[in-house]
């Protein structure tokens, strides 16, 4: 095939698949703004008549849905933070402080702050203790700046598995109050299955959030899967 | 502060959390597997009897179960091959030499992986939907007639796995794209000088520089499309007739609709041993190609 033919290919598939990728995400969007019913018709429109912010009133009006999306997002925002020190400290440790468990370091967070620790040069360190830092002295004001793109990574990571778990929360969030955002979707959905506009902001409010993180930090992301699948 | 016992302390809450919330767990499920917990003994512990491997052998002669087993045999055979060749296929394109744009088609290709899995479920059991939805709309268009994806026993899976070949193949196009920068360009240059033609080059270069990430690749998908479970949950709960009834979903209705905690930790271990009994079997079978 000539090369402009198979460019033409080429670039007919890539936009073939990026529709079949972005298409559902963005009739989610569009079907958000319709007025009640109005989806369930046919052919299936794909764009609201009159654009409508009902859905999202009813959900944080009827349905409470901002609660819930507090509740995602501090949890999701604890288990960052928390799991961003415990794995800064020990990945550090595995790496730099002579404390050997190797059948440990598989555990994901804690391998990829290892790996990433061991760039740091032995010399400053020992500089700094010579000088007569302390060890948390040392992590703080030099092991933690050099770790920072990782923990970007990793803090990436963190956020979106917590936010996107399901199972977990599921079993053990008895108390409505508590529910995430995909926990409080689920039951929704179960008890509005007709209510398609309504269900659609639904989801819009949940994918929008760690949507807009990955595509700011997409780069970060993106390293994370290559460290842990490459080395791993 | 000495440097070992600095790199304890450093090291102790982070061992101590997996430890937590890892190792103690998945021990005590392996005592609960080998116990009748039930509501019973959740109302009173008096009533937990020790019943030994009792509870595996009622699971291996539960029809239920082996229907699960089988709905997830084949929800893993159908839907990793077509995910990695979606992955496989979509890495070549993006990383193509002739691709504009290429960094946009990634970002594409791989929005759906970072989204909530019961959200896009949500979405697409409407576009699975018989009489409205824009799947059935589109195929009317090239003359199939209106296929009751969700309702139909036999098109039930089928649909949960187009929705998870759809949400899941761009994280392992990543990885191949990464795997294929990484052969060296000379090669394929080599080849061109003798003739060869780009489905030769396909075959005898790409394929067998990529198979050990395709190993670990179909390692982790496998492992993962194993842990079905929120597509069923929120897009047939596990109907119609039981078709979409993953392990997983069969756990969880064990232990937390019925509250055989018992039965359903000896389901988690089942799962466990499938999942390794699969993974040894994928690296012998590497092994054997790569000797061969």
């Amino acid at each position: 095939m000539s090369a402009p033919g198979s460019r033409v290919l080429l670039h007919t598939l890539l936009l073939g698949a990026a529709a079949i990728t972005l298409f559902p995400l963005l009739w989610m969007l569009s079907v958000s703004f319709m007025a009640g019913g109005e989806a369930s018709a046919f052919p299936p429109p794909l764009l609201p008549g009159h654009g409508t912010l009902a859905n999202y009133r009813q959900l944080f009006g009827q349905q409470n849905i901002g609660r819930y999306l507090t509740n995602s997002l501090s949890l999701a925002a604890m288990t960052t933070l928390l799991s961003l020190l415990l794995n800064s400290l020990a990945g550090y440790a595995f790496a730099k402080l002579r404390v050997v468990i190797p059948a440990m370091a598989g555990i994901f967070g804690v391998f990829l702050v290892r790996q990433y620790a061991l760039a740091i040069p032995d010399e400053l360190l020992e500089a700094a203790r010579i000088d007569g830092a302390g060890e948390m002295r040392i992590f703080q004001s030099i092991v933690l700046p050099a770790l920072r793109p990782i923990l970007v990574t990793l803090g990436v990571f963190t956020f979106l598995g917590s936010w996107n778990d399901f199972m977990w929360p599921l079993i053990v969030l008895t108390d409505q109050g508590l529910y995430t955002l995909p926990i409080a979707l689920a039951t929704l959905s179960r008890e509005h299955v007709q209510d398609n506009e309504l269900m659609m902001a639904g989801a819009v409010l949940t994918v929008l959030p760690v949507l807009a993180l990955f595509l700011s930090l997409q780069r970060y992301y993106i390293r994370g899967i290559l460290m842990g699948s490459v080395k791993g | 502060m000495r440097v070992g016992h600095a790199g304890w302390a450093f090291a102790a809450p982070a061992l101590l959390i997996i430890t937590v919330f890892f190792f103690v767990p998945v021990l005590s499920a392996l005592i609960v597997s080998l116990t009748d917990f039930d509501l019973y003994a959740l109302a009173d512990i008096r009533n937990l009897r020790f019943v030994g491997l009792d509870n595996y052998r009622q699971l291996l002669h539960a029809p239920q179960f082996w229907r699960a087993v089988a709905n997830t045999g084949y929800f893993v055979a159908v839907g990793v091959p077509l995910s990695l060749a979606a992955s496989l296929a979509s890495a070549l394109l993006v990383n193509s030499r002739l691709a504009y744009c290429s960094a946009f088609f990634r970002t594409a290709l791989f929005a759906p992986v970072v989204t909530t899995l019961v959200a896009v479920a949500v979405v697409w059991r409407y576009l699975l939907h018989t009489r409205y939805g824009l799947i059935n709309y589109a195929l009317a268009h090239v003359g199939i007639h209106p296929i009751d994806w969700l309702g139909d026993p036999h098109w039930a899976l089928p649909a949960i796995i187009l929705l998870a070949v759809w949400k899941n193949f761009g994280y392992n196009m990543v990885i191949f794209m990464a795997a294929l920068h990484s052969i060296p360009v000379d090669l394929y240059e080599a080849a061109r000088l003798d003739g060869a033609s780009r489905w030769q080059e396909f075959g005898r270069i790409t394929l067998p520089m990529l198979r050990p990430t395709l190993l670990l690749v179909s390692i982790l998908t496998v492992a993962g499309y194993f842990q079905l479970f929120a597509e069923p949950y929120v897009m047939t709960q596990g109907g119609p007739l039981q078709s979409t009834v993953s392990v997983l979903y069969f756990m969880y209705e064990e232990g937390f609709k019925w509250w055989n905690l018992g039965s359903a930790s000896a389901v988690a271990f089942l799962l466990f041993l499938m999942i390794l009994a699969v993974t040894a079997l994928q690296v012998r079978l590497t092994r054997d190609a790569q000797a061969r």
